[in-house]
């Protein structure tokens, strides 16, 4: 794949207000490129293989920035960075789970400036669709991936409707566990989204991995205090340490009664297009105790209804695997 | 009030009309809204290795490019251009950056240190850049700077690191030779525990 020497010629705004960072994304529409850390971003368009007009940059409004302490949980400002996330004491006492996620993401370099909106936001790490390959999911009608030869070692399990692509991000999945609420705006208002509706499947939009629309920006993402303290496990699975994405990752959360569990939510990565609830696991695990015996009884139902493709059934055992690592005792 | 606010006053009008004209119908403007909406001025002082250098910058530049390309600073590698290699790593205001995926226009204000920055004035190399030299870290070398930059930006924040942590450090630097554990020799001997 060429990688050109320089960035293409397009122009860059850096608003210090929101209030013009939200008429510039309006006025610009679908060709307005809001900027978090850039990590994302500048890939697509160093290939060429998307070519927005305006970049927008949101890093100088300082309303955006920052982790603050609401009545209930804690409100994360969308160009928080990562790096800030994982050294946060209130992330590390109560959502410790979210910074475990946020900590396995790419390189250090990337996570001291790359976001919070930016990881959410970021787009499918489908290496045809990076390509600049006109798919399914850049508005074309076919898919290289889901083909006889198609190379789909790392795409999807579950949920695809003709894009088989999954999400990329490693902090989605902890938000989704953790039941986040993200907080839009636009010149028109301001919406609170669900994490869990927040991030949406290829048989919903199949060009856009979340439910923002062009003209919104992701000002914030709240946490709620419902899992604040409780039983965490986060684990990534990946091919090299740094750099790479997600195999398979998981996330869960649990609430117990002495060595019961009362409440859970298991969140898996890298085996859908959003991150994938294991429903029947969660039920299964009500009433629980963690041990090796639970594990193997809840490990049997977390891949049912998986559809793998030509190279991608090591993904079934790896999730089975991880439910049983996260119920060790 | 000095000699280059003509100039600046002419640039800060091109930009603004070539944004007009490459973009959008909907933004007619005269320089003074496109400021006011943030959009960027081309002509901007940097602070690089304790040095105020003015430079035009294009919007979209990034910051291994200027070094490189307008700064003659050619100690800050391009190695993969796209955030996978660590070899064009730098500080902006003590924290490790890709330079090749940070753009110039947002380190104005900020404090750049490249590896051309590390050597103090007299020419004393510092202390990360000897014990690289000592415990013959650089192969090829190509890697080099970039690994430099990683392990200053660990000392700042933490002096006497454990391997583990200097390991986790490092992490986002390639080195195609593999001479990793050199690198981690040099890290546990400048901050003097070798
Ligand atoms: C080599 C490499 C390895 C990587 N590995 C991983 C990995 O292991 N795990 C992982 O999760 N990610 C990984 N990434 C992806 C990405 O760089 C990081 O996820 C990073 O956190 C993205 O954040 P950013 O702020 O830099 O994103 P940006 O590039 O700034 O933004 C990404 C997208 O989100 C949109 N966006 C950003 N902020 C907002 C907002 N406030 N409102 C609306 N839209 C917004 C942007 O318009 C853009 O489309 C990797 C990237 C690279 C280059
Ligand atoms: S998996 Fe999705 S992104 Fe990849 S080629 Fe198929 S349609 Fe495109
Ligand atoms: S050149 Fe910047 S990370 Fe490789
Ligand atoms: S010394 Fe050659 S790449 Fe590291």
């Amino acid at each position: 794949m060429p990688s050109y020497d320089v960035m293409p010629d397009v122009p860059l705004f850096q608003p210090a207000e929101i209030g013009d960072a939200l008429n510039l994304v309006e006025q610009f529409g679908k060709g307005g490129w809001v900027l978090g850390g850039g990590q994302d971003t500048y890939g697509w368009l160093k290939d060429r293989a998307k070519q927005p007009t305006a970049l927008i940059d949101l890093n100088g409004i300082e309303a955006l920035h920052g982790i603050r302490q609401t009545d209930d949980g804690l409100e994360i400002g969308a160009t928080t960075t990562l790096r800030e996330i994982i050294a946060n004491p209130l992330i590390k006492r109560d959502y410790e789970l979210l910074a475990s996620a946020a900590s396995r993401v790419a390189s250090p370099q990337i996570r001291n400036v790359g976001t919070l909106g930016g990881n959410v936001g970021q787009d499918a790490r489908c290496w045809y669709y990076r390509r600049g390959l006109a798919c399914y999911r850049a508005g074309g009608n076919l898919c290289y991936a889901d083909s006889p030869q198609g190379m789909n070692r790392e795409h999807a399990l579950f949920d695809a409707s003709r894009c088989v692509a999954v999400s990329p991000s490693d902090t989605a999945t902890a938000l989704v566990a953790l039941q986040a609420t993200m907080i839009a705006r636009s010149v028109n208002g301001r919406r609170e989204i669900a994490a869990e509706d927040f991030f949406v499947g290829p048989a919903t939009h199949i060009t856009n991995m979340t439910s923002l629309e062009p003209d919104e920006i992701l000002t914030a993402v709240r946490i709620p205090s419902h899992w604040a303290g409780s039983r965490f496990y986060f684990e990534k699975v990946a091919d090299r340490d740094v750099w790479d994405f997600a195999l398979v990752s998981i996330a869960v959360v649990m609430t117990m009664d002495g060595d019961t569990i009362t409440n859970s939510r298991f969140v898996c990565g890298g085996v859908a297009c959003t991150p994938y609830r294991l429903h029947d696991v969660e039920n299964a695990a009500r009433g629980r105790t963690l041990s090796d015996e639970s594990g193997d009884a809840l490990a049997a139902l977390a891949s049912q209804g998986a559809k793998p493709l030509n190279y991608n059934h090591f993904k079934i055992p790896l999730m089975e695997n991880l439910v049983r690592r996260a119920m060790r005792g | 009030m000095n000699p280059n606010l003509s100039r600046r006053h002419f640039i800060k009008a091109v930009i603004a009309s070539s944004v007009a004209a490459a973009s959008h119908a909907g933004i007619q403007s005269a320089s003074a809204v496109e400021r006011h909406r943030g959009a960027v001025e081309r002509l901007i002082s940097l602070n690089i290795n304790g040095r105020t250098r003015r430079v035009d910058v294009l919007p979209q530049e990034t910051l291994a490019h200027t070094l490189r390309y307008k700064l003659g600073m050619t100690g800050t590698k391009i190695g993969c251009n796209r955030g996978e290699c660590g070899a064009c790593t730098v500080l902006i205001n003590d924290i490790a950056h890709y330079a090749c995926s940070t753009l110039t226009h947002s380190v104005r204000a900020r404090a750049v240190l490249t590896i051309e920055g590390l050597q103090s004035t007299d020419g004393t190399l510092h202390p990360v850049q000897q014990a690289f030299i000592d415990e013959l870290g650089p192969q090829c070398g190509f890697c080099t700077p970039g690994q430099a930059m990683s392990a200053v930006a660990l000392l700042k924040e933490n002096p006497k690191p454990s391997r583990e942590e200097a390991r986790q450090a490092l992490s986002g630097n390639i080195c195609r030779c593999g001479a990793y554990d050199h690198y981690l020799n040099g890290v546990m001997r400048a901050s003097g525990q070798s």
